[in-house]
């Protein structure tokens, strides 16, 4: 039996769709309430059209705080796009039945993959050769000068060894590289070695790769003795959150010299890139892209609906957040 | 062994000219104006060349070299050595096979990643200072894409384990099959690119495999499919490359080698579907030296009347 329109359960959307679409998938299952298309303010939207809406879809733009949650008094279920949960008043949905799902493993293949591809490029100069090529400085000045390293045997240590973290593990272990890691908690199916606090890990390690979320503990993270503990062969890639890092002390670090290069996919100010960055060439630079490819969205878009669908069957959400243990 | 004279064919790597400096009478060939005059003077000393990919030591050299033993080659690819006319005079050859296998390995992994994730046009782009004007868009995933790889040999292998750790389905295309392994063969390389998303090259070259990715092979791997030259330029048809490039018939290409290094057509320069590196599989500080110390010991133990480390003949 067709469900016809105004049967579709209703879905709420607050702010503009960026790379990801709220399109045809989304309409033809649900009336999808559009708040950003409304002149109104978004209070008076909300008073006048989501009052019996149970279902709200956000990307990690859209902040879920009491106050929001006091202008829906039908919501049951949050879907967000996002793996990270910053923007949510995580107890607050708690507290008032609300379930929250997010977007799961959908994207730790795609970043673990961007952060081995930064660590290839950074160590093999991959970007600056090609680069050097397009240029015509092969045929005008000879060969590029050689300066790239191995990756094979590199020490590698994870910051936070979660979904990707893990991803970025397996990979990197295919290549011969040994693996250690930072975590809240040492995980005790893994054999990588843990070390207590990222310091050790960094003198420790040749390659860095912050795979962590963003919070309260873990921002800026990477200072400067972080960074003089990585030491003048390490190279740090970053595929977490740029707050992670000190940016100032990294930038510093890599113009004097005092780490070999860094992979960025995430900055403290984006889409604002430090000055100092953009004529190094011992860095890769990213505009934050690492989870976004055609596939992941593709996959993201199917897990969103799945999770709605779900919901509003009765069944376990696929991707339900849990309580941080 | 001072004394030994070994003739250096053509620049390579400062380190291994100093190690040979160290211990026998080196000379540079492109240090004397005159090939003639060199042959006139020195070639009755020479009893040792080192050569590589770009200057090998071809029948010519050999018939001006009365007294040459020996061949230590830095490079693992033997294409520019007259292999048989070695063997008729007794001369012995030297590879330096092994030791490079994980550095070309990673950068076969380093062009399928750059082809698809486009880590250089990213980097371009926010060094434009583009990224303030919008975003950058979505790229391809690399993740289970299926990869099919001419040449299951130490590189070939090597980049097949890397490329099993990202979950991408392995399939191959050898002289024969290879027992004992996993991976699914195919007996030719079209039947290969149509079961594949990935090719990648990674056999030698030989009178045989030159040529060996066509237009058909091309047309066979399609428009969302991604070639890797990791081998030699001469294993490609580079005009049908650009080609099938310029017409979408291919989707994209990561380029380490070319038909006439270090010359890179125009066309290639300019599009953003292809990574190219100049020659590079091998250039690392550690395999460069690895590689160095390989053609030395080579040479000294031939001098001393010890086994060769790496003898081809």
């Amino acid at each position: 039996m067709k469900m016809r329109r105004h049967d579709l359960p209703q879905l709420l959307v607050i702010n503009p769709p960026g790379l990801f679409d709220y399109g045809d998938p989304f309409a033809a299952k649900f009336t999808v309430l559009r708040a950003w298309e409304s002149p109104l303010p978004l209070p008076r939207f909300l008073s006048a059209h989501a009052q019996s809406a149970p279902a709200l879809l956000c990307s990690a733009a859209t902040r879920v705080t009491a106050g929001l949650l006091d202008l829906l008094p039908s919501l049951r279920i949050i879907v967000t796009t996002s793996a990270g949960l910053n923007h949510i008043d995580v107890p607050e949905c708690r507290r008032r039945g609300i379930a929250v799902a997010n977007a799961g493993e959908v994207f730790s293949d795609d970043v673990a993959d961007a952060a081995v591809g930064l660590a290839l490029d950074v160590l093999r100069r991959v970007s600056a050769a090609d680069r050097f090529v397009r240029r015509g400085l092969w045929a005008k000045d000879g060969d590029f000068a050689l300066g790239s390293k191995q990756l094979v045997g590199k020490r590698v240590g994870i910051v936070g060894l979660g979904s990707i973290g893990l991803q970025v593990a397996k990979r990197l272990e295919a290549f011969g590289c040994p693996v250690s890691y930072n975590s809240r908690t040492k995980k005790p199916s893994v054999s990588y070695t843990f070390y207590a606090n990222v310091y050790e890990l960094a003198a420790n390690s040749d390659i860095l790769i912050i795979c962590c979320a963003l919070t309260e503990q873990t921002r800026h993270m990477i200072g400067k003795s972080v960074l003089l503990a990585l030491g003048k062969d390490g190279i740090i890639i970053n595929v977490g959150r740029g707050a992670i890092i000190d940016e100032k002390e990294l930038v510093q670090s890599l113009v004097w010299g005092e780490i070999r290069g860094s992979g960025l996919d995430v900055f403290e100010n984006e889409p604002n890139v430090p000055e100092e960055l953009l004529s190094l060439d011992n860095v890769v630079l990213s505009p934050h892209v690492a989870a976004f490819t055609e596939e992941s969205f593709q996959d993201l878009t199917e897990l969103m609906i799945a999770n709605l669908e779900a919901f509003f069957s009765n069944k376990p959400l696929i991707t339900p957040v849990m309580d941080k243990q | 062994m001072d004394a030994i004279g070994v003739l250096m064919t053509c620049p390579m790597f400062a380190y291994l000219e100093q190690e040979l400096e160290k211990r026998f009478k080196l000379y540079r060939f492109w240090d004397f104006p005159s090939q003639r005059q060199f042959f006139k003077s020195h070639s009755g000393s020479i009893r040792a060349v080192v050569g590589n990919t770009k200057l090998g030591a071809d029948s010519a050299l050999i018939d001006a070299l009365p007294r040459l033993e020996i061949v230590a080659s830095y490079s693992v690819g033997l294409d520019k050595i007259d292999l048989g006319k070695y063997e008729e005079k007794g001369i012995r050859v030297t590879n330096t096979p092994e030791v490079l296998t994980d550095d070309v390995a990673d950068i076969a992994i380093a062009l399928m990643l750059g082809v698809l994730r486009k880590f250089c046009g990213c980097d371009a782009f926010v060094r434009g200072g583009k990224w303030k004007g919008g975003d950058f868009g979505f790229t391809t995933k690399f993740s289970g894409k299926s990869i099919g790889i001419v040449g299951l040999g130490r590189i070939g292998s090597a980049i097949a384990k890397r490329a099993e750790a990202f979950n991408c389905p392995i399939s191959y295309y050898s002289r024969s099959e290879k027992p004992h392994v996993h991976y699914k063969y195919y007996p030719n390389p079209v039947a290969l690119a149509r079961h594949c998303r990935i090719l990648v090259v990674a056999c030698a070259l030989t009178e045989e495999t030159r040529h060996i990715i066509g237009r058909e092979v091309m047309d066979a791997l399609g428009p969302e499919g991604v070639l890797i030259n990791v081998g030699r330029g001469a294993h490609v048809d580079e005009p049908a490359l650009i080609s099938a490039l310029l017409e979408g018939r291919l989707g994209g290409a990561g380029l380490d080698v070319f038909e006439n290094e270090p010359e890179v057509a125009e066309e290639l320069l300019r599009m953003d579907n292809v990574v190219l590196l100049p020659h590079v599989g091998s250039d690392t500080v550690e395999t460069c030296e690895a590689m160095a110390d390989l053609v030395v010991a080579n040479l000294e133990a031939h001098f001393t009347g010890k086994p060769l480390l790496t003898p081809v003949v």
